[in-house]
């Protein structure tokens, strides 16, 4: 059934064709780094689930993971760039900090606008549009679910361009929307 | 020891208080997500937290384990919550929920 | 130490007698998924507050995983499910 018919509020998505996404062909360069690293983190995950350290249960994990790594080796890593990945992690190790210092704060405004007396009052729920600078999709998608850890915003909907929906509950916390929060997640991905 | 991990529980339980009481609350379906959807991520990491340090408190390799795979459950909700989030109000939308707004505004 | 993991074991409980409030009598269907969401994160906590009062945290773990996973994907499901419904009003 169509989707598209049925959507029939305001503030409902543009109805322009969204662009295809990028083509999907990847450079041809040698993957050996990014297959090394994939292995290595399944491995870890292997280790941490199983908790048995005997040679039997070791090698079952060696093999599994290498049979993954060859089936879906590309998936964490399309670019199979080998160059800034290690700094690119650095960069959004020191993103994090800042999102979970950001979301205790709004954490507790919503905290007392639940509890307040007057809520009815207080709260002023609204659909802001605002559009991206944001080009990458991992990026978008990590800048979406950080408005959404952040209380008192919901990402809507987001386009592959970058347009952005956003349900925010009241005033102070619709304020600040496209700016700073922006501005960091494209510093930890490298787009400036 | 034993009183950081009471003070950690103890907010944990704050945030999780203020989750239920927001979903009773607030107006709207679109509203209700809002306490729904982020108190209750932050307050199991709270929780979470409190119970791994407990869990440290006498050393062995197998409780370090044990700590290291709730530290991978938090992260776990923290990538799947607002995914989760954001999957509700899209079949809001896609359904045609109309969100509630103040009565000065919907004049 | 132990009582106090009782008793926070036994508060969550009646927190989530509030969330079954709006997933029984929910207006619309995806309150009622709102609901189920939030009974579930708690459910999560609860099941290792259970495994520290039993001393069995290492097995009540993989179980808290594991119900992790499962309120995730059937919440997503879920939701893909309804948004295909016009009538859901």
């Amino acid at each position: 059934m169509d989707t598209q018919t049925q959507r029939k509020y305001v503030y409902e998505p543009s109805k322009t064709t969204e662009p295809d996404f990028p083509s999907t062909s990847r450079p041809k360069g040698s993957p050996f780094f990014a297959h090394l690293i994939t292995f290595l983190i399944l491995f870890s995950l292997w280790i941490l689930l199983s908790g048995k350290f005997d040679l039997f249960h070791l090698s079952l994990g060696i093999i599994s993971c290498i049979i993954i790594t060859l089936i879906s080796g590309d998936l964490l890593f399309p670019e199979s760039k080998t160059k800034g990945l290690i700094r690119s992690w650095l960069l959004f190790l020191k993103y994090i900090p800042w999102l979970l210092y950001q979301i205790i704060l709004a954490n507790l405004h919503i905290l007392y606008l639940v509890f307040h007396p007057r809520m009815m009052e207080l709260i002023d729920p609204e659909i802001i549009k605002f559009q991206s600078k944001l080009k990458k999709e991992l990026s978008l998608v990590t800048f979406a679910n950080s408005i959404t850890l952040t209380p008192g915003t919901i990402t809507v909907y987001v386009s592959v361009d970058g347009n952005f929906h956003v349900h925010s509950i009241d005033k102070k916390s619709a304020e600040p929307l496209p700016g700073e929060m922006e501005s960091k997640v494209a510093r930890a991905f490298g787009e400036q | 020891m034993d009183i950081v991990v009471t003070a950690l529980l103890v907010i944990g339980l704050v945030f999780f208080t203020g989750g239920g009481v927001g979903i009773l609350r607030l107006p709207d379906f679109y509203t209700r997500l809002h306490p729904a959807g982020k108190l209750d991520t932050l307050g199991s990491l709270m929780m979470m937290m409190g119970v791994a340090v407990f869990n440290l408190h006498h050393f062995t390799w197998g409780a370090l384990l044990t700590s290291l795979k709730i530290i991978l459950i938090v992260v776990f909700i923290f990538l799947s919550s607002p995914t989760a989030t954001h999957s509700i109000v899209d079949a809001g939308v896609r359904a045609g929920l109309v969100p509630w707004t103040k009565k000065e505004r919907r004049e | 130490m132990h009582y106090i993991f009782l008793y926070t074991g036994l508060f969550l409980c009646l927190l989530m007698v509030l969330s079954l409030y709006r997933a029984v009598f929910g207006p619309t269907v995806l309150d009622r998924l709102i609901g189920a969401n939030a009974i579930g994160s708690k459910t999560v906590v609860l099941l290792i507050l259970i495994g520290l009062i039993y001393k069995r945290v290492d097995m009540f773990v993989d179980i808290a995983m594991a119900y992790a996973m499962l309120n995730f994907i059937a919440v997503l499901a879920a939701s893909r499910y309804f948004q295909k419904k016009k009538g859901l009003l």
